[in-house]
């Protein structure tokens, strides 16, 4: 499934490089501990998290992740923000929480 | 020895400076993908070196990393200058970590750093002295090259 597709099915909120969307998800991965997304996390998955420091853009870059979803209505740092849309990394919004969003996104990508 | 070294090049690293941190990887794996190095060699580099570049900006002062490619290998040297590692076995247990609170918020020191680097890397080598520095060697073997008899000999 391709990113903005994700984005309007569940309705996230595009917080950072919206012109960066046409990618496709392969797969997802949960965490909020760097070492353990760094190492565990594959190309193509979008990363759910709750850490909003400029740090998750280093490690999306260098995984070739496609996008970061922080949840509960977390917005980026500013230079988080910053960082992603200079580098063209997606970072998008939801209210919910990780459990819930994972929940359908799951359904989305696995039909 | 170094008959099939193609590239060398050497990165600072500033310590404390989270707001770099990962900038070096970056250009180390731009340089990988760049020179054609196969994307399973590139993968498991960016994570040792991105481990190494946050360990750095974590406990040193300040530090190098310097990247060596042959045609069979991809050698990550680190040296830094800092507290140094007082007891590396320990240090080297997944879940051991001396990081403080401020940089566990940002979702570092989960004490998993140096088992990757092990984990992804097929040598590695860790020498230390207290109040001194640190310095890491990690090599990461092309095998696919290694096996295929028209190259030249491991030189690492
Ligand atoms: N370059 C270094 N200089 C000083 N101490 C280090 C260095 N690298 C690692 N250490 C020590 O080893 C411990 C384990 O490192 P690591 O496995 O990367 O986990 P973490 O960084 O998450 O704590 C660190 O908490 C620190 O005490
Ligand atoms: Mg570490």
């Amino acid at each position: 499934m391709q990113l903005d597709e994700l984005v309007r099915a569940l309705n996230l909120k595009v917080s950072c490089a919206e012109g960066s969307l046409k990618r496709q998800v392969r797969g997802g991965y949960v965490g909020d501990l760097l070492s353990d997304v760094m190492a565990n996390s594959k190309e193509g998955d979008i990363w759910i998290t709750r850490q909003v420091h400029q740090n998750i853009v280093a490690v999306a870059s260098l995984k070739d992740l496609a996008g970061i979803i922080l949840i509960q209505g977390s917005e980026p740092a500013l230079d988080t923000a910053a960082k992603a849309n200079a580098e063209g990394i997606p970072i998008l919004v939801t209210d919910l929480p990780a459990f819930e969003i994972v929940g359908q996104i799951y359904k989305l990508i696995n039909p | 020895m170094r008959e099939s070294q193609k590239f060398e090049k050497s990165f600072d690293v500033q310590g404390g400076s989270f707001q770099n941190a990962g900038n070096v990887s970056g250009q180390i794996k731009s340089i990988l993908k760049e020179m054609g190095v196969s994307t399973d060699i590139v993968r498991r580099v960016a994570i040792i070196c991105y481990e190494s570049e946050i360990n750095i900006v974590s406990y040193a002062k300040k530090g190098t990393i310097t990247l060596v490619v042959t045609d069979e290998a991809v050698k990550i040297e680190t040296k830094d200058e800092g507290p140094g590692i007082p007891d590396i076995e320990l240090a080297m247990k997944e879940g051991y970590s001396t990081a403080t609170a401020a940089v566990r918020e940002m979702g570092f020191g989960a004490g998993m750093g140096l088992a990757n680097m092990k984990k992804y890397s097929d040598h590695l080598i860790i020498t230390s002295e207290v109040g001194i520095g640190t310095c890491v060697t990690m090599i990461v073997m092309d095998f696919s090259k290694i096996l295929h008899p028209d190259l030249p000999p491991l030189t690492l």
